[in-house]
């Protein structure tokens, strides 16, 4: 998909919850629930997107071209027939990196202010 | 159906169709972790709020990208977007305004407590109609009637106030204590009358309407307990009603308790007490009406000479007004009605040919997998859209135009004098808009793209669908149908109007100025001083330069229609309901030649008619005819009760329309100023100025305002008017309905030709082909025109002799309107056909212009 860079600034910054869910499937694809799970695990459980929450923002995120609903799917003895498989695309992961840059700028800035001393 | 299934149904179909599965699947895992007891409640409550708030969400994103979509759209077929939408707000604006009245007049409960419960109390006279009742009467009804949890008695009053300013007349009601209390209302300042006051024989208060007090006391609590100063009486303010209370009407400035002399009147053929009573609780209106009736017969045995045939009625509060006005209010409704008709067919014609335009972008929709549901929902959007602007629209039209009508509330009610917009006719109208909406903006569409067969993404399609087309046609039918029924209608009521004003009064208006300076009692109870004023008022008005002639006369005509005394007269008594009688006024010589009444015979009334000479009067035509046929009714005498002795005919003048141009006026007769004794009958003591004048009226007043505070500088002077304007607000009324039908009329033709041109340029796009081959083939152009034309004519017949059948209806039903016009006037038929064919004309111009344009081999080349 073609795409420019106005298109990735009109979604800047990201909403919490499609960041994650673009970490989610940056590496692999999944389905909702493994979407779930993997964003409470990696946030400790501090973030547990419910179930409505995280399907508008699929539906969403679908509509702006971050992620692509994929039809390879997993060995049948895995699979449940009713899951939805999704991936970043190209776009998501560009929209993603830019939503990174952004926030380490942001980090490093309050560095220089003094607000964060010492490197994590 | 399970819990979370139950619970996916809130969410839009098209995210439950694609996620649905999915949530289930997730829930039902949730379940099995969340195993009983207390976690398996926290998992059902954080769902249902989960799916509420993101249902919400969801709902939200949805319209929010069907609006975007709906305003590209629009906004790519302005032309389409723009009728539409104006096509809408006419229709609602029409209704919302003509029912916003119809409801204020008619339907809205009255501003009282329990106002179903309140009733006039009337006599009715054995010749049909009804009159007020007599004091007397009304004390024996009062006496015996059981009916009632309340009755009581007012009347009007005018009364000078003096010494806020420039003096002033007012308008006010002289009631009995327990009127107030049974309305129910509370004052917004300080206490109202009651039966204490009554009892106790107070009657030096005074009440003023809210917008007396912030008129001429700046709305300042302390006027309580203050004197003003009333016909030369002062009177202490006591309290203030609040601003919705308008108590008999609109009119009414302030309030007093009737003086004791009055209730104690004993004249029981004098008709001027104005009953009013509240029904017990469970007494229905036909038992009162019953009951009072018995009375009545019991009466009339009683006293023969006054009361025999006199019946009684018990009339509802809220139906104190005229059929006329109330026919009125109905024909504006069905005119509006009929407007609305218009613009739902003419806004289903267009939504139905744009459906045709959008087939193919739906059906591409459909095919890109674009479920049914979404596109319901995005059509539905778009009608709502429009309908919502439409409506909006409409409701400001309304809103503007309602006060206008004021003229159409009859001042019989107590309402304010200009109706407002409600609140329940805006829901209404709102709801209207909305199905018209949803009516003919997706059903149309559905139907056009619904046919699963894709036939749309076929090039080169043509069909509109045989049965499309012909709900097409029957549309358009209908629209012309409504509208020969506006333009009949109209055209009746216009040709009514120009009856009413053509109607010769008796006298003549044109260059006439009237005012009234009514005298105060007791300083002008004797005639020794009244005449001294009117000489002097008079004298000063004739040296005017300009000034042709001046009088003084009890009551202008048209703008009271009392004052009727039974005549006997060649030896034939009158007991006053046999309709031998005749309506009283006093004058001033030279009253007949200001405003023009031709004297037939005899003379005018003489400054030397004293008081202790004969008895003179002047009596009108029909008078004579009457009382004396065949004679000449100069020299004859009569007598009328109840003032003693005989009175001598000295003259004949014309007939005048004392009651006002359309109604009957019973004959008239004139006596001398100067034969009025004292205080007797002071209602009648001249108090109308009329001057006859080649001046303009604005250089005219001053002068005559100068010369009046000369001679009495405490008198005010109100209703300064010229008598053109008095004669043409006896048709104000009809005007303003006339205007608005008509308006409405002109609204529905272009609607109408609209309707005509959109199916017959459809039609010729459609044919185009055909029309190549047939020019091709060589056809002349005249037989192309001919075969658009046709079809015109067709559909406009098709909708005339159905209207022309409507109208002729639509005028019986109101011929009690139409001033003797008849419903069925061949002038206003043949107009109104004729303009139908003009409309026809309009309409297939465009269309057969570009039929005549089609080149063959363009045709043949696009195919």
């Amino acid at each position: 998909m073609a795409y420019t860079q106005p298109d990735i600034a009109a979604l800047i910054p990201l909403p919490p919850a499609t960041f994650h869910i673009l970490m989610a499937v940056a590496q692999e694809d999944r389905h909702g629930y493994a979407i779930i799970q993997d964003v409470e695990r990696r946030t400790d459980g501090e973030l547990r997107l419910s179930a409505g929450t995280l399907y508008r923002s699929i539906q969403r995120m679908l509509e702006q071209g971050l992620i692509d609903e994929t039809d390879d799917r997993p060995a049948p003895e895995f699979d449940d027939e009713r899951r939805r498989y999704y991936r970043i695309s190209a776009f998501g992961t560009a929209v993603a990196r830019a939503e990174t840059r952004r926030m380490s700028r942001l980090v490093r800035m309050a560095r220089t202010q003094g607000l964060l001393p010492e490197r994590a | 159906m399970r819990f979370d299934r139950a619970l996916l149904h809130l969410y839009p179909i098209s995210f439950r169709r694609e996620y649905g599965a999915e949530l289930t699947a997730l829930f039902e895992l949730r379940t099995r972790q969340a195993g009983r007891g207390l976690p398996m409640l926290a998992l059902v409550i954080g769902t249902v709020f989960d799916v509420t708030a993101n249902a919400a969400a969801a709902h939200w994103d949805v319209l929010r990208h069907d609006l975007r979509y709906t305003f590209r759209t629009l906004a790519r077929s302005p032309g389409f977007a723009l009728t539409a939408i104006l096509v809408t707000a006419l229709g609602i604006g029409a209704n919302t305004a003509a029912f916003s009245v119809a409801d204020f007049v008619l339907i809205r409960p009255l501003p009282f407590e329990d106002p179903e419960r309140l009733v006039k109390l009337w006599e009715r006279p054995p010749g049909g109609g009804r009159f007020e009742l007599s004091p007397p009467n009304f004390n024996d009804y009062k006496a015996q009637l059981h009916s009632f949890a309340a009755i009581g008695a007012f009347h009007g009053i005018s009364v000078n106030l003096v010494g806020q300013g420039e003096p002033q007349r007012l308008s006010g009601t002289a009631l009995t204590g327990e009127v107030l209390p049974m309305l129910g209302v509370k004052p917004a300042v300080g206490r109202a009358f009651s039966d204490a006051d009554d009892r106790s024989g107070y009657d030096g208060g005074v009440i003023l309407s809210y917008g007396l007090w912030q008129r001429n006391f700046g709305g300042d609590a302390a006027v309580l307990g203050a004197k003003i100063v009333l016909d030369g009486e002062p009177r202490e303010v006591i309290g203030v009603m609040p601003k919705d209370f308008h108590f008999p009407n609109a009119e009414s400035a302030l309030w007093t308790l009737m003086p004791q002399v009055e209730r104690e009147n004993t004249e029981r053929d004098n008709n001027w007490f104005q009953g009013i009573a509240r029904l017990k609780p469970g007494v229905s209106r036909a038992a009162a009406n019953a009951e009072m009736n018995v009375i009545a017969a019991s009466l009339a045995e009683r006293f023969p000479t006054e009361n025999k045939g006199i019946g009684a009625a018990v009339i509802a509060l809220r139906d104190e007004l005229s059929t006329q006005s109330e026919l009125m209010l109905l024909a504006l409704c069905g005119a509006a009605m009929c407007v609305l008709l218009i613009a739902c067919a003419n806004l289903a014609n267009l939504l139905i040919a744009r459906s045709l335009v959008r087939r193919r972008e739906l059906d591409v929709r459909l095919a890109l997998g674009a479920g049914r549901e979404r596109l319901v929902r995005q059509l539905m959007t778009e009608s709502l859209v429009i309908a919502a602007i439409g409506g909006s629209l409409g409701i400001v039209i309304a809103v503007v135009t309602v006060p206008l009508l004021s003229r159409l509330v009859p001042n019989s009610l107590p309402l304010a004098d200009t109706p407002t917009v409600d609140v329940r006719v805006l829901f209404v109208a709102a709801l209207v808009s909305a199905l018209t909406g949803i009516a003919f903006g997706v059903f149309p569409a559905l139907r056009a793209s619904g046919s699963g067969d894709l036939s749309g993404l076929r090039e080169g399609s043509r069909s509109g669908g045989g049965r499309r087309a012909r709900l097409r046609s029957a549309l358009v039918v209908v629209e012309v149908m409504a509208s020969v029924v506006l333009l009949v209608s109209s055209g009746l009521l216009l040709r009514a109007l120009s009856r009413v004003e053509g109607t010769d009064p008796g006298f003549r208006a044109d260059g006439v100025v009237t005012m009234r300076t009514a005298l105060p009692r007791p300083q002008y109870d004797s005639n020794a001083v009244r005449d001294r004023f009117y000489r002097r008022v008079l004298d000063g008005v004739r040296a005017l330069p300009g000034a042709q002639s001046a009088a003084y006369v009890s009551f202008l005509p048209m703008t009271f229609g009392g004052g009727i005394f039974p005549i006997e007269a060649g030896g034939i008594p009158s007991n006053g309901a046999d309709g031998r009688n005749a309506s009283l006024r006093y004058a001033t010589p030279a009253y007949f030649s200001a405003l023009g009444i031709p004297l037939r015979a005899g003379r005018d009334l003489e400054e030397t008619d004293e008081l202790n000479r004969p008895m003179v009067a002047v009596v009108s035509e029909s008078f004579a005819k009457k009382y004396f046929p065949g004679q000449n009714a100069v020299g004859q005498r009569f007598k009328f009760s109840p003032m003693p002795g005989d009175v001598n005919i000295v003259g004949v003048v014309g007939d005048i329309k004392v009651r006002g141009l359309e109604r009957a006026s019973e004959p008239q007769m004139y006596l001398s100023y100067k034969q009025q004794p004292g205080s007797w009958f002071p209602f009648y003591m001249p108090k109308d100025l009329v001057i006859r004048a080649s001046v303009p009226m604005a250089q005219l007043v001053p002068a005559v305002r100068r010369i009046i505070h000369d001679a009495d500088p405490t008198l005010p002077i109100s209703s300064v008017r010229s008598m053109t304007e008095l004669v043409s607000d006896q048709t104000a009324s009809r005007a303003v309905q006339v205007r608005v039908i008509g308006a409405f009329a002109i609204v529905a033709f272009f609607l109408a030709a609209v309707g005509i041109h959109g199916l017959l340029a459809f039609s010729v796009s459609q044919r185009k082909h055909e029309i190549g081959v047939r020019m091709a083939l060589g056809a002349q152009q005249g037989q192309i025109v001919g075969m658009v034309v046709r079809q015109g004519a067709v559909l406009a017949l098709c909708g005339v002799i159905p209207g022309i059948a409507l109208a002729y209806a639509a005028g019986r039903g109101m011929q009690s309107l139409l001033f003797g016009v008849e419903p069925g006037d061949a002038a206003t038929f043949v107009a109104a056909a004729a303009l139908c064919v003009l409309m026809t004309l309009a309409g297939s111009l465009m269309p057969v212009l570009r039929a005549v344009r089609v080149a063959p081999a363009t045709v043949f080349r696009s195919e």
